[in-house]
């Protein structure tokens, strides 16, 4: 473990130095955006070959220009896609907002030092208590909708806490508790979508009943009449969130104390810090993030909630913060960087005939290349700057 | 002499018991009371027979009240005696006569007054199980050695795809038919899970990279690729993803047991090759130098290198093994279907996971436990054509809670071995 993992600042800011400059040298250049750029950059070059090696007909013509050409317009209209219109800056946003707080409830729980995989269930839990506030309650959207996003934390919470107290009381390993907690939550959103409860009257599928318009989040493009930009105000609370993690992290107590045990137990312990209650407590925080993803995915984008609307969005989290290093302006970032290979990948489908799923091969390559920096290190013929590693499992003891 | 000596002294005397061990046994005798609960309350509402069918037309009736009244009873009994004195070394037993019981009387509630086909229930229940047997061998194979592996999901996936995508090819290959084509895909399934297993063990141990995270990364990136390929590839060119499917291959003599026969010996291969991995790995993980290998690899590295193990060579070595066991468990999904569809094994790796789990390491836990979860999957199943009223999602949950319940050791706890996720450096 070393000391460079708390802030990454090596420099202790002398007073003679302009602020810019003290603000410049916090950032460390070489792990915050070198590493991840060259990430970046390798999977797009392997993602390219496996564009091309499966142009099957060209391949079979010979027509590697027009490979080629295919390549090149895909990887334009990946980011034309994604930002060339405000129709795609809105996509981008809509896709970017619950990636930014699963990403913040992997990195807490991650600096925290656990391994929370459970954001998938969180979001479900805080999705469907928030849709539950949002179709039965008939308020003042100034009301209603701070009370469903609460609604969604603490349901989320709970959620992310029950594995928290499993983990402090028995000793159970969270990557297995929360991946079977995930299936639960699953499940139990099945289940719930389809009692008389939830179920939207007159539908045969699993759809909740719908939020009326004053208990949804508003629209980010308000100025704009075009229903198409779907982007809400869900992406300033997902701002709000990273900019609490960053207070919890840096200037709180309880976050030190999180920040302590998450880098070595058993200083934290010796200290006179209490295990159990941080481990409970950095769940209940983590799955509160989850769970207010959850929500503004069900009263900002969708309205009602379906058996998949936290779709892959928990286990892309992980992703994000990987490559947001677990900091809250990487994870917003990184969060960013899919929301546009997310929207400029449905642009580049409908232009190019490739397929979106290989923005999946681009997100696992990216994360690839930033959890194994010396794989980057080697392949770009780097050398070793002081690296942090960003966790590490600890075996499935008690 | 020595019969007449109940207790061996390795076990501690029933007055020695550590804090922990009575806690399980308390906790044991909570669980009767609250099944006996459930019991008396729900599984007493349906009144009638339920006729289970048997093969051959046999089939046998169980009245599903009285059956519900008995079985309450009994589990109160049983939750007395068990918080008084507690049942020793028959606790298990116990354990697992109690469950049938329940289970019987939950059947015989859910189908009160109708008819039900129990040996096709078991049958589908081995099948179901079948892949889940294949992805925990290959999980065990790794932990014990040291390698903590979440790829599961990701090699299994890469399996079924490779195996229907070369399957196909192969079949139009000369001088080959459909049958040969689709073993020659199932070899191609068991190369490229290996090599992603390779992959594995290649971040895990020569860039240290944490092992949950590149386990996350295959399955990232094998769902991602094989989501693309199809896309890209298959649905373009349907003659790709066209392979025979596997029928039953009945095992002469055996087949005709009255019940099992039906349910174990007219299966796939697959179902067989599953039983006979089972036995051998258990055979060489505990009775060969390999396997006692493996297991100081997997608790102690620093004292295996000590005694001249290369720990690193036979970790690679098994990760590469179980990608390949992986890889033929895959093609299951090829052989059941006869093509491949997107993210085709839909989490059975992370089910294979808790079954590790759940059978505490060893390889007959793990079948025993695959079974189990794969009863549950084919209850499920079947209740729903059965229409109680009680949701599908229920049972399906049922193996997720027992996993938390096994890893949370209120029941017993399940220690993964010592040395699994972290990364070795020889001194």
């Amino acid at each position: 473990m070393t000391a460079a993992t708390v802030d990454g600042s090596p420099a202790a800011a002398p007073e003679e130095k302009p602020k810019l400059v003290v603000f410049f040298d916090r950032i460390d250049a070489y792990n915050n955006l070198l590493l991840p750029f060259l990430a970046i950059v390798s999977a797009l070059i392997v993602g390219a070959f496996i564009i091309g090696l499966t142009d099957i007909d060209r391949l079979k013509e010979g027509d590697i220009g027009g490979i080629l050409t295919t390549i090149k317009d895909a990887y334009i209209a990946l980011p034309t896609g994604a930002l060339g219109s405000l129709g795609g800056i809105s996509e981008t946003i809509v896709s970017a907002t619950p990636l930014i707080l699963a990403g913040l409830c992997f990195a807490v729980a991650a600096r925290s030092g656990l391994f929370n995989i459970g954001a998938t269930g969180q979001m479900f839990a805080g999705g469907m208590a928030s849709v539950w506030v949002g179709f039965t309650m008939d308020g003042p959207g100034i009301v209603q909708v701070p009370l469903a996003l609460l609604a969604g934390i603490i349901a989320g919470g709970l959620w992310g806490g029950i594995v928290g107290i499993l983990k402090a009381r028995t000793g159970a390993h969270e990557v297995i508790t929360t991946i079977m907690t995930n299936y639960i939550a699953g499940l139990l959103t099945l289940w719930l979508l389809k009692t008389e409860a939830f179920q939207q009257p007159g539908k045969d599928n699993p759809v909740s009943k719908t939020v009326s318009d004053k208990g949804r989040l508003p629209e980010l493009f308000f100025w704009s009449d075009d229903p198409s930009l779907r982007a809400h105000w869900g992406f300033l609370v997902a701002l709000g969130g990273a900019v609490f993690m960053w207070w919890l992290f840096e200037r709180s107590k309880v976050g030190f104390e999180l920040r302590t045990f998450g880098s070595n137990a058993d200083a934290a312990r010796y200290a006179g810090m209490k295990p159990a209650t941080l481990t409970t407590l950095a769940m209940f925080i983590a799955g509160g993030l989850a769970g207010l993803g959850g929500a503004t995915q069900i009263i900002g984008t969708q309205g009602y909630a379906t058996e998949s609307f936290a779709g892959s969005i928990g286990f892309d989290a992980i992703a994000v913060a990987l490559l947001g290093r677990n900091k809250p302006v990487g994870i917003v970032f990184a969060a960013f960087l899919f929301g546009i290979l997310e929207a400029g990948g449905r642009k580049m489908q409908l232009e190019t005939d490739i397929p979106l799923d290989v923005v999946l091969v681009l997100r696992a390559l990216i994360v690839l290349f930033i959890a194994a920096p010396a794989l980057t290190r080697l392949i770009w013929r780097l050398k070793s700057e002081g690296s942090t590693s960003v966790l590490q499992f600890r075996g499935w003891g008690a | 002499m020595s019969v007449t000596m109940p207790t061996t002294p390795s076990t501690p005397a029933s007055g020695a018991l550590t804090y922990e061990e009575k806690r399980h046994a308390r906790n044991l005798g909570i669980a009767y009371i609250v099944l006996a609960g459930i019991t008396m309350i729900f599984l007493t509402g349906h009144s009638g027979t339920a006729t289970f069918n048997l093969d051959g037309g046999r089939s046998f009736g169980l009245p599903a009240q009285p059956l519900a009244w008995f079985v309450a009873a009994s589990l109160s009994v049983v939750a007395g005696i068990q918080l008084w004195r507690g049942f020793g070394k028959w606790t298990n037993v116990v354990l697992a006569m109690a469950s049938l019981l329940i289970f019987m009387s939950f059947l015989s509630w859910a189908a009160a007054g109708r008819e039900f086909s129990f040996i096709g229930m078991l049958a589908s229940a081995v099948t179901f199980s079948t892949p889940l047997i294949f992805g925990a061998c290959a999980g065990i194979m790794c932990e014990r050695s040291g390698v903590v592996n979440i790829a599961i999901e990701g090699l299994l996936l890469n399996g079924a795809f490779t195996s229907a995508f070369v399957g196909s090819i192969a079949s139009g290959w000369p001088g080959m038919g459909p049958k040969s084509g689709f073993w020659v895909g199932v070899l191609a399934a068991m190369i490229t899970s290996a090599l992603f297993a390779w992959l594995l063990a290649w971040l895990a141990i020569r860039f240290k990279v944490d092992q949950v995270i590149v386990g996350f990364f295959i399955n990232f990136f094998v769902l991602g690729l094989t989501s693309f390929l199809s896309s890209r590839v298959l649905t373009e060119n349907p003659d790709y993803n066209d392979t025979p499917t596997l029928g039953a291959w009945k095992i002469p003599l055996l087949e005709r047991i009255p019940v099992l026969g039906q349910i174990l010996f007219q299966q796939t291969v697959f179902v067989y090759a599953a039983y006979v991995l089972v036995v051998v790995f258990t055979w060489f993980l505990f009775r060969t130098k390999w396997g006692l290998r493996t297991r100081a690899v997997g608790e102690h590295p620093r004292a295996a290198d000590t005694l001249g193990v290369n720990v690193l060579r036979l970790r690679y070595r098994n990760v590469i093994m179980a990608g390949a066991i992986a890889g033929f468990g895959g093609a299951w999904w090829t052989a059941t279907l006869g093509r491949f569809n997107e993210n085709i094994t839909n989490g059975r790796g992370f089910i294979a996971l808790a079954v590790v789990i759940v059978g505490r390491w060893h390889p007959v836990g793990a079948l025993s436990a695959a079974l189990l979860f794969g009863l549950f999957d084919s209850v499920a199943d079947k209740l729903s054509l059965l229409n109680t009223g009680l949701p599908s999602e229920f049972i399906k949950m049922t193996p997720y809670l027992m996993t938390i319940v096994v890893v949370a050791g209120f029941v017993g706890r399940s220690r993964g071995p010592k040395a699994a996720g972290q990364p070795y450096e020889s001194q």
